[in-house]
């Protein structure tokens, strides 16, 4: 039954709210944790409730809550499958199918805490055990307001979003706003733009706005093309109608009747979820014509894309959305005033649009209540690489890095020595140690040289080669150069080759200068942002690891040993039986010996496979990083 | 008779495109989901595909390889039964994402420049990121993500494919 007044939502709501709140059980069923088999722990307790072993909670409403309920991230990946047990708001980490009985038993049973399932923490001979969800070290720093659903409701089940308030930001606005008083409301809180670049969103509706036209468009840009970031994708999966109040919200603000959602193609969860999402909200009135008894309508539809980082670009989007090559167009004219169809269109990120219904709903002056004066709110993270709690996690701007990485982040993995991060992904740069007390901003991150990009941060330790990560950049960029202008087809092409030289230890030192050359190059002529920034990577690891390119091109030395042309295959004279086994499997023939005599490898032959080392009997291949001529001396 | 059989087979093929192209409402506008949908059928884009897509939605031939040449997801190649994209993106990349190709390659034999096995059961291709970088090094099997991948587990699991194919052929 569609809701036709914004008194009918309320007192749904309301009746939502007043459902008895007895113990519930909630399993992560994000990516991680399915990865995990938290499908099975799913199952297990889904099989437990029907077994009668405890007794759900009967609603008075026609729709019962779902108990166990799968829900989506709940953010600490790392130590999944996860299971939150309310109204405690109990975390249980790696559960397996077989706790699920004693937790029916302990914990819903008795209310006991399970102690060897909730976080802890050894230092030295204390043990520090953090039962409940919001004391645990990860999640204390967070602040969830795009993620203030994800992982504590059922993704599918609207009244569970509704029960949040749902959809009444919509109703508020439809039904008591006019489109520049939501506009000006968003202007006010300073949201600005979650995919990278930092806009006020405000005022990119105020553009398209203003326009006349007979159609104008919304679209949500749930491409995340960073290879290294799952924000978008955590919140189209767990909380999917939060994207689509917002995509509304917009297009009543722009004057637009129809939005799109342009999702990755490798996301195939999140276009199901938003696919359904979409439908119970056409079923129950808030999207479609007349949307709460309004003379607004807006209809969603979902597009899949197909394989192009390019097309997280706006033009390049709107081409693929048209069933073209997904190829950038020059700007100005800007898709506010001509975009998808030839018509006004705005294009935001999933994340952006997830902080509007919240925005319109709790007031400008709540959302500045967090993070800082030029960049307000919060901002998610997908916390990756060399560190403890890799995950999801939303903090308020302005936390530092250091608290970021050590605090939220739990430091580095297996208490190794922190390098450096890499944030904004390929189009941002790598900062180190010296930079951990900067504040996660738009503003300050830009000054360093690297951006805030969409939330990618992977945290580098003691064990990656800088230079061969500004090669894994570079041969991605210049993999997903679209190819339509010159300077980032062949300069990218020309950049991964002199990185690739370095790394495979052909290069000169006069190749450092021209790499940093064509870098400014790409930098300044290409057309769009991808080109743009595909430098950053290589100009911000050239600034602050200098030493380690240097390393790789005069000594031939990784300082990582990493970069396997750089290692040497040696057999020990001592150890060697002169069997000759290295030397049949030798794959090139570089390792000579006769019987009696040690055999040695041809250094300049070899081609580093590591079969001689595998097949020797008498461990005398020996692996060897070659040094640099001060730690020979010092050594 | 081998002719005729192939005509049949040639004709059931453009049964399936013509339900898709349908269902898009022959709407060159939906060119990439239409592509998508006849690649999901026939696990890569045979070029007479192509031409005939081309045809029913009343756009060029070049304008249809040229967007099925553009993206990554089209092949124009066929691909094995089973797909598993190993996961290059930054967290794998760090956590040690090569040499998971590596594994993974050298249990189905492929050499060289070769993807896809001679008995077209499994395709090996890299992407990048697909989502779980928390479990890094990760890799997807189809539709379904496995993560924090090492050389056991890479074992088993393709041994546990193998041995399921291999079964369901007797
Ligand atoms: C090469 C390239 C890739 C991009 N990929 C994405 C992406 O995956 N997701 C995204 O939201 N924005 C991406 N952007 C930024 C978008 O073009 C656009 O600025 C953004 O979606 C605007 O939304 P916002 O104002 O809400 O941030 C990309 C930009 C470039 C140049
Ligand atoms: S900068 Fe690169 S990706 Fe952008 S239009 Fe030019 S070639 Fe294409
Ligand atoms: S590493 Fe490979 S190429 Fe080098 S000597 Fe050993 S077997 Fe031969
Ligand atoms: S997927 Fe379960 S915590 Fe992220
Ligand atoms: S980098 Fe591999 S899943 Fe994201």
């Amino acid at each position: 039954m569609p809701f036709t007044t914004k008194a009918a939502l309320e007192s749904h709501i309301e009746q939502l709210k007043k459902r008895p709140q007895g113990s519930r059980i909630f399993v992560c069923c994000g990516l991680g944790c399915l990865a995990k088999n938290s499908r099975k722990v799913y199952e297990r307790f889904v099989e437990l409730v029907k077994e009668g072993h405890f007794q759900v909670q009967v609603d008075t409403l026609e729709e019962e809550r779902s108990n166990p309920a799968p829900t989506g991230c709940m953010g600490l990946c790392e130590a999944g499958p996860l299971v939150m047990i309310e109204p405690q708001g109990i975390l249980y980490l790696r559960v397996k199918p077989e706790d699920a009985e004693k937790i029916m038993e302990r914990t819903l049973g008795k209310g006991e805490v399970i102690e060897d399932l909730v976080y802890t923490e050894n230092r030295g001979e204390e043990v520090q055990r953090w039962p409940l969800m919001k004391d645990v070290p990860f999640y204390r720093k967070q602040e969830k307001i795009v993620l203030r659903n994800c992982g504590c409701i059922d993704p599918e089940s609207l009244d569970e979003y509704l029960e949040q308030d749902g959809y009444l930001a919509l109703a508020q606005a439809v039904t008591g706003m006019t489109p520049d008083e939501v506009i000006g409301m968003i202007t006010k809180s300073g949201l600005r733009g979650r995919g990278g670049g930092g806009f006020p969103t405000g005022r990119k509706w105020q553009f398209a706005r203003v326009v006349k036209s007979d159609r104008k468009y919304v679209i949500c840009n749930a491409d995340e093309g960073d290879p290294g970031a799952f924000m978008d994708r955590s919140v189209a999966e767990g909380d999917p109608h939060s994207v689509l109040e917002g995509i509304a919200l917009a297009g009543y603000a722009i004057g637009a009747r129809e939005g799109y959602i342009y999702v990755r193609a490798e996301y195939p969860l999140a276009v199901r979820r938003l696919k359904k999402a979409i439908q119970d909200a056409q079923d129950a009135g808030f999207l479609g014509t007349h949307i709460m008894g309004s003379g607004f309508s807006f209809d969603v539809k979902v597009k899949e894309g197909a394989g192009a980082f390019v097309c997280g670009e706006e033009t390049a989007l709107i081409a693929s959305i048209e069933g073209k090559r997904g190829m950038p167009n020059p700007r100005p004219p800007f898709p506010a005033h001509r975009g998808l169809f030839g018509k006004p269109t705005i294009i935001n990120n999933v994340e952006t649009l997830a902080n509007v219904p919240a925005i319109i709903h709790r007031g400008a002056e709540w959302f500045r209540g967090f993070g800082t004066l030029n960049s307000p709110g919060t901002k998610t993270f997908a916390l990756s690489g060399r560190i403890e709690n890799t995950g999801l996690a939303e903090v308020p701007m302005g936390i530092t890095l250091r608290e970021l990485v050590f605090e939220v982040g739990g430091g580095i993995q297996g208490g190794k020595q922190f390098k450096a991060v890499q944030i904004g992904g390929p189009s941002g740069g790598c900062l180190t140690e010296q930079h951990l007390d900067l504040t996660v901003d738009y503003d300050s991150l830009c000054s360093a040289g690297a951006i805030m990009g969409s939330g990618g941060l992977v945290v580098l330790d003691v064990d990656t080669c800088i230079v061969e990560l500004a090669r894994f950049f570079m041969s991605f960029t210049q993999d997903e150069s679209c190819g339509k202008c010159v300077p980032c087809r062949e300069g990218t092409k020309h950049m991964l080759k002199i990185l690739q030289n370095i790394v495979d230890g052909r290069s000169k030192l006069d190749e450092m200068a021209l790499l940093e050359e064509a870098a400014q190059v790409v930098k300044d002529a290409s057309l769009c942002g991808l080109g743009k920034t595909a430098p950053n990577p290589v100009l911000t690891t050239l600034q602050y690891f200098k030493d380690e390119y240097i390393a790789h091109v005069l000594d031939k030395v990784c300082p990582a040993h990493v970069c396997v042309s750089m290692k040497e295959y040696l057999i020990d004279p001592e150890k060697c039986k002169a069997c000759g086994k290295c030397a049949r499997v030798c794959p090139v023939d570089c390792i000579a010996g006769r019987p009696k005599v040690p055999y040695v490898i041809d250094q300049e032959k070899c081609i580093k496979c590591g079969s001689c080392f595998e097949v020797c009997p008498f461990d005398a291949v020996m692996v060897d990083w070659r040094k640099r001529s001060d730690e020979q001396q010092s050594a | 008779m081998a002719v005729a059989n192939e005509e049949t087979v040639l004709s059931r093929r453009f049964e399936k495109v013509n339900t898709v192209l349908e269902k898009y409402g022959r709407n060159p506008l939906n060119l990439i989901q239409v592509l998508q949908e006849v690649q999901a059928e026939y696990r890569y884009l045979p070029e007479e595909i192509l031409t005939y897509v081309a045809t029913a939605l009343g756009i060029s031939p070049s304008f249809v390889y040229g967007v099925a040449t553009f993206y990554a997801q089209f092949s124009l190649e066929p691909k094995g039964k089973h797909i598993i994209r190993v996961c290059d993106g930054t967290a794998c990349h760090v956590r040690g994402s090569m040499k998971v190709l590596e594994v993974v390659r050298e249990q189905l034999g492929l050499r060289g420049e070769d993807i896809t096995t001679p008995d077209l059961l499994f395709t090996v291709e890299t992407v990048a990121c697909i989502g779980a970088c928390a479990l890094a090094p990760a890799l997807m099997v189809d539709e379904e993500v496995y993560g924090q991948m090492d050389q056991e587990k890479i074992e088993n699991l393709i041994e546990e494919m193998i041995e399921k194919e291999k079964g369901g052929d007797q």
